[in-house]
């Protein structure tokens, strides 16, 4: 056995205790079928794998089970056939001991192979699907980090590889689940060799191995014997840590890999040897990589050897199989004595990268002595396989100078532990580096997520800015628009003034089809929801079944009621319907003028004759003129007015229109009801108490709307009379006052002429003298209170939309502001009586709008919190009382003690809002 | 004599070259801006979260730069932070002014979407663009840009949002700091050792 190549030598190193042959007495035995196996989704480094199959499903043994995520990640196939019983995070071999996903699956112990075949000569097939046909056979790295191997089989795409290192070392004590794997299947690690070289067609291929392993070395020779593969087996001096894998590539080549740079950058490739074998059966056999040899060693194990172990199996099996004295056991350590992890929970699984479990007794495995002081002996220094300085390293972790310690080269540490190993101070150095490094890989993901949130936060600012601009430019171009829009409507108002009269109801009667609408649907849920009470009822033969079926027979007319309601108003021009009434109005307002007109002429002609005549009827005709007067003015006026094209005038009419329907469908449900209970009564129903009040209830809501209709109609007539131009007032009082002048003339005349009719007629002067005066105050009022005037017109439109009320209010609140400013500029010079004055109507036009449009707010609050319809509204009113409640008991343990009082107080106040809103919630989601 | 008016000269000519050449690359290599603020604006959490007293943490960088701002006010930042900064502000390491908030876990929003209204209002408050929804819809928190500023929290109306620790997982974890000190009396820890020791 002499080597064929000059082996190299790497600086540093520890000798330990080998302790290899205790477990190399006995052949690899297979592990007894493992009754669960629980498969981690990362065994792997890189992304965890994603479940393919769910709780309850049947798998069997090298069925996919979770799928690879990304390209550096691997799948993960069942070991055993069975059930999946759990996906659910469970304890896996991790330093931290935390859990994570698992798939567990419940043997059915018939350990059935899925369908499966190996390739019948795989250099037929292209490189990239054979790498795929690995992948998929969800081959990582066995030696201990678990590195997706396809991703290194690709190396050969995009780097030169001139060397493939196959690494057999196994420098780490206790350990032998590769040399008893080169032992007993030389032929498959071989194989596999022959399929890494096959796809990354290497120069020159070497095997690495430590002179301690004799047998291996042999075995090996001689499978090599009948294998056409050229490769070199370079035997190594023992010394840990030799299977490092920057390490090993010094020893064989004497090329050392640079910092922060991969083997494949020099032109090597490094495989493990247990990966090679997993790949020759996944290739030859078709096999996935479902089972590796595990070495079960240390003093406190019955039968200390290798076993080919199904992944997934946990450990607690394998210890009970290999007789473990548990009760000698101090500490059981997962990988080697130098670099594997202490586990304390024996349910953890064996995963692709378990190669060992030591079961080590107390004398074995003593606990660390406690850390004493550096005394600085260098002693690190000379054992550092990695040619660093672990003593600086360790001041830097320890004071937390990071920056420094990664100056130092910190990263390229490979944790092998030498240092610790050596230490005389018993410091856990390898302990104080990984922390370092933990904290540096924190600090620059931090770092990282720092500059990505400044990236965002500047992007948001920025678009805010453009925001903003588009913003004001839109805001000008509308102004433009509204001038140019304003200017022609002027035009058009000169010229037509009918037409905007009647586009206006056509707005107004638009949210009524969609009230129709809303109205129609929830007639209809209503009505599905009566439906499945009512089916609920029978199936479970409740008494109440014949009110419910009452319920659901009016709801159903009720939603049919609706939907037509909406279909009418949808099928009729939105235009018709609305406008209709006040365009009738209007005409019929205008004929009876007419028509009072006419009458008074015919009265006027009849008193002038019987006044002629001396007819003794002249006082009865003077009074009939008078009343027809009156008359023919109401008329007139009301005609004026509807003319004018009052909004109000059309709105009331609207709402009564809907009210009568309403009024309408409530009379047709109470005569249905009440034939409904008399029916329920004849047939001595026992819900017939029950219809019969419901009766009752359905007559009281008839009543009360037809309260509303007539209080509308009485509003309905006052309602134009506030909207009134005063022009109109004013024409009224110079018509008047014509016609005291008339009468007074005629009353004068008539006392020159000595008519016995002077006397009333100066009674008529006086009344209509008192008329004019009437008006005239009237007219003062108006003047006076224009303001006053100005909210009643819009205070009618409220009922309609309190958003024009708003709209009116932050037109005046502008308008103010715009005067203010106005006189602020003049201020500093003379000062503008006129502005002033102006300002001050404004402002007390705007306080009365607000004051107007909070009214109308609060009554439509307190109206839809009558209905009670708005359920939604009421749950976040709830939900915003609730959190008021929270908060305010928040500030209040915030608090200081002088403020607790007035916090108690809100807070308490808070709560009974939030009860309220509550019971008012739970009655109306009942 | 002419030697000396020579040198004079020399020198003269010297020092109008050099003159140029300064006057021309004070001009053409002008900084802009001051290269302070952004380094220690890179050395801030960019939490945007205010807690400092300054809009953002760029504001802040600008008055520790301009207006020797005390440079302890940055709760999401830590003691980690004042450290950084006092090392390249060149001042003495201060502790954390605790009236800006105290050093926390780090936490990301969550809303309770079931609780959600959709009022946007978090939306708005986010600096970091980090809240999805619209007007009406139910609003998430995407954790990735999240920065746990908390600034989502007081605007919700129905107080659906909770400031929630970042889980470890196995990826994220890290080691510990090892203990350290001297354990003297190795036996008071482990009492099996000196029972084995007598058996």
């Amino acid at each position: 056995m002499k080597n064929t190549v000059k082996v190299h030598s790497f600086h540093g190193g520890i000798h330990p205790p080998e302790n290899k042959k205790q477990s190399t007495g006995a052949p690899i035995a297979i592990a007894p079928l493992p009754s669960r196996v629980i498969l981690p989704l990362q065994q792997h480094i890189g992304l965890p794998a994603e479940p393919v199959v769910s709780v309850g499903d049947r798998v069997l043994k090298g069925q996919l089970v979770a799928e690879a995520v990304g390209r550096i990640s691997a799948n993960i196939h069942a070991s055993i056939s069975g059930t999946v019983v759990a996906i659910e995070p469970h304890p896996v071999p991790h330093m931290s001991g935390m859990e994570a996903g698992c798939l567990i699956i419940e043997s059915d112990g018939r350990d059935e192979w899925i369908e499966h075949q190996g390739l019948e000569d795989y250099t037929q097939l292209p490189k990239q699907e054979l790498i795929e046909y690995i992948r998929r056979a969800g081959v990582a790295g066995m030696g201990g980090a678990g590195f997706p191997t396809d991703v290194k089989l690709h190396l050969g795409d995009d780097h030169i590889v001139n060397t493939l290192i196959i690494n057999a070392a196994e420098c780490e004590p206790y350990i032998t689940a590769d040399d008893m794997l080169m032992r007993e299947r030389a032929d498959e690690v071989l194989g596999g060799i022959e399929i890494i070289a096959h796809l990354l067609k290497p120069l020159h291929i070497m095997v690495g191995i430590e002179d301690n392993k004799p047998q291996a070395i042999r075995a090996l020779h001689a499978a090599l014997d009948n294998s056409p593969l050229n490769l070199d087996i370079v035997i190594t001096p023992t010394k840990y840590p030799s299977g490092g894998e920057k390490q090993l590539i010094k020893l064989l080549t004497g090329i050392e890999v640079p910092s922060g740079r991969i083997p494949a950058d020099v032109g090597i490739v490094c495989q493990n040897i247990g990966t090679t074998t997993a790949i020759y059966r996944a290739v030859i056999h078709g096999e996935p990589l479902i089972s590796r040899i595990v070495t079960v060693t240390g003093q406190a194990a019955g039968h200390k050897q290798n076993y080919e172990v199904r992944i997934g199996t946990r450990f607690a099996d394998l210890l009970d199989h290999s007789e473990v004295r548990r009760e000698q056991m101090h500490r059981l350590i997962v990988g080697g004595p130098m670099m594997g992890i202490t586990v304390i929970n024996e349910q953890i699984p064996v995963i692709k990268t378990t190669n060992c479990l030591i079961a080590g007794t107390i004398g074995e495995m003593p606990p660390q002595p406690p850390a004493q002081a550096c005394i600085r002996c260098g002693m690190c220094e000379q054992v550092c396989p990695a040619e660093l300085l672990p003593q600086q390293l360790h001041w830097f972790a320890k004071g937390k100078e990071f920056e420094k310690a990664r100056h130092h080269n910190l990263f390229d540490c490979i944790e092998c532990g030498a240092c610790s190993y050596v230490c005389p101070s018993n410091i856990p150095l390898v302990q104080y580096y990984r922390f370092a490094k933990a904290e540096i890989r924190k600090e620059d993901e931090e770092q990282r997520k720092a500059d990505h949130a400044r990236i965002r936060f500047e992007a948001r600012l920025e678009r805010l800015e453009r925001e903003k601009i588009e913003k004001e430019e839109r805001r000008k171009q509308r102004a433009i628009e509204a001038a140019a829009a304003q200017a022609a409507k002027k035009d058009a108002a000169l010229n037509i003034t009918s037409s905007s009269a009647d586009n206006r109801p056509a707005a107004a009667s638009a949210p009524d089809l969609k009230q129709l609408k809303s109205n129609a649907a929830i007639a209809r849920t209503k009505l599905r929801k009566a439906e499945k009470a009512l089916t609920n009822a029978q199936e479970k033969g409740l008494d109440g079944i014949e009110t419910l079926q009452a319920t659901l027979q009016q709801l159903q007319v009720k939603s049919e009621q609706a939907e037509k309601a909406y279909a009418d108003a949808q099928s009729a021009p939105a235009l018709q319907q609305a406008p209709s009434a006040p365009v009738t109005d209007i005409k019929q307002l205008k004929s009876h003028a007419a028509i009072a007109r006419t009458k008074l002429k015919k009265a006027e002609k009849q008193l002038a004759a019987a006044q002629e005549t001396g007819d003794a009827d002249i006082d009865a005709l003077k009074a009939q003129v008078a009343e027809l007067q009156a008359k023919s003015i109401a008329a007139e006026k009301a005609y004026s007015e509807a003319e004018n094209g009052n909004s109000p005038a059309t709105t009331p009419g609207i709402d009564t229109t809907e009210l009568e329907a309403d009024i309408a469908a409530l009379q047709s449900k109470v005569d249905k009801a009440e034939s409904a209970w008399k029916t329920a009564a004849e047939s001595g129903s026992p819900a017939a108490d029950k219809m019969a009040a419901g009766v009752e209830k359905l007559k009281d809501k008839l009543k009360a709307l037809q309260d509303e209709l007539a209080t509308i109609r009485a509003s309905a007539s006052p309602a134009p009379a506030t909207a009134v131009d005063s022009t109109a007032l004013e024409a009224d009082i110079a018509a008047m006052q014509a016609k005291v002048d008339k009468a007074e003339n005629a009353w004068k005349a008539a006392v020159e002429s000595g008519s016995p009719a002077a006397d009333k007629m100066a009674a008529g002067v006086e009344k209509l003298k008192d008329k004019l005066k009437a008006l005239q105050d009237e007219l003062a009022q108006i003047k006076a209170g224009s303001t006053a005037k100005a909210t009643s017109d819009s205070g009618t439109a409220a009922s309609v939309s309190i958003k024009e009320l708003k709209q009116q209010v932050s037109i005046m609140r502008t308008k103010l502001k715009k005067a203010e400013k106005q006189q602020a500029e003049l201020a500093e010079g003379e000062k503008d009586p006129a502005l002033e004055a102006e300002i001050a109507e404004l402002r007390a036009r705007h306080d009365a709008a607000q004051a107007l449009f909070d009214a109308a707010e609060a009554e439509k609050a307190a109206a839809a919190a009558q209905q009670g319809i708005d359920l939604k509204q009421l749950k976040i009113d709830a939900a915003m009382a609730r959190a008021a409640v929270t908060k305010a008991e928040r500030a209040l343990s915030k608090a200081e003690h002088d403020l607790k009082q007035t916090l108690e107080e809100e807070l308490l106040a808070a709560r009974a809002k939030a009860e309220k809103l509550n019971s008012t919630l739970e009655r109306f989601s009942e | 004599m002419s030697a000396v008016l020579i040198a004079v000269l020399v020198l003269l000519g010297l020092g109008l070259v050099f003159g140029i050449l300064l006057g021309y690359s004070s001009i053409r290599f002008k900084v802009e801006g001051n290269p302070l603020v952004d380094q220690v604006d890179s050395l801030l959490p960019q939490t945007q979260c205010g807690q400092c007293g300054h809009p953002g943490c760029r504001p802040y960088a600008e008055a520790i730069v301009n207006n020797d701002e005390a440079i302890n006010k940055c709760p999401p930042g830590g003691q980690g932070t004042i450290e950084a900064l006092a090392d390249l502000l060149d001042v003495e390491a201060i502790p954390l002014d605790a009236e800006h908030g105290e050093e926390q876990i780090k936490k990301v929003a969550y809303i309770r979407e079931d609780e959600c209204i959709g009022c946007t209002k978090c939306i708005q408050a986010c600096p970091v663009d980090a809240i999805l929804g619209a007007a009406k819809q139910m609003h998430t928190v995407i954790v990735s840009e999240c920065t746990g500023c908390d600034l989502c929290v007081e605007p919700c109306p129905v107080d659906c949002i909770d400031m929630l620790p970042i889980e470890t997982t196995l990826n994220s974890w890290q080691w510990p700091v090892p203990k350290s000190g001297v354990e003297l009396i190795a036996t008071d820890r482990h009492p099996g050792i000196a029972l084995e020791a007598d058996a």
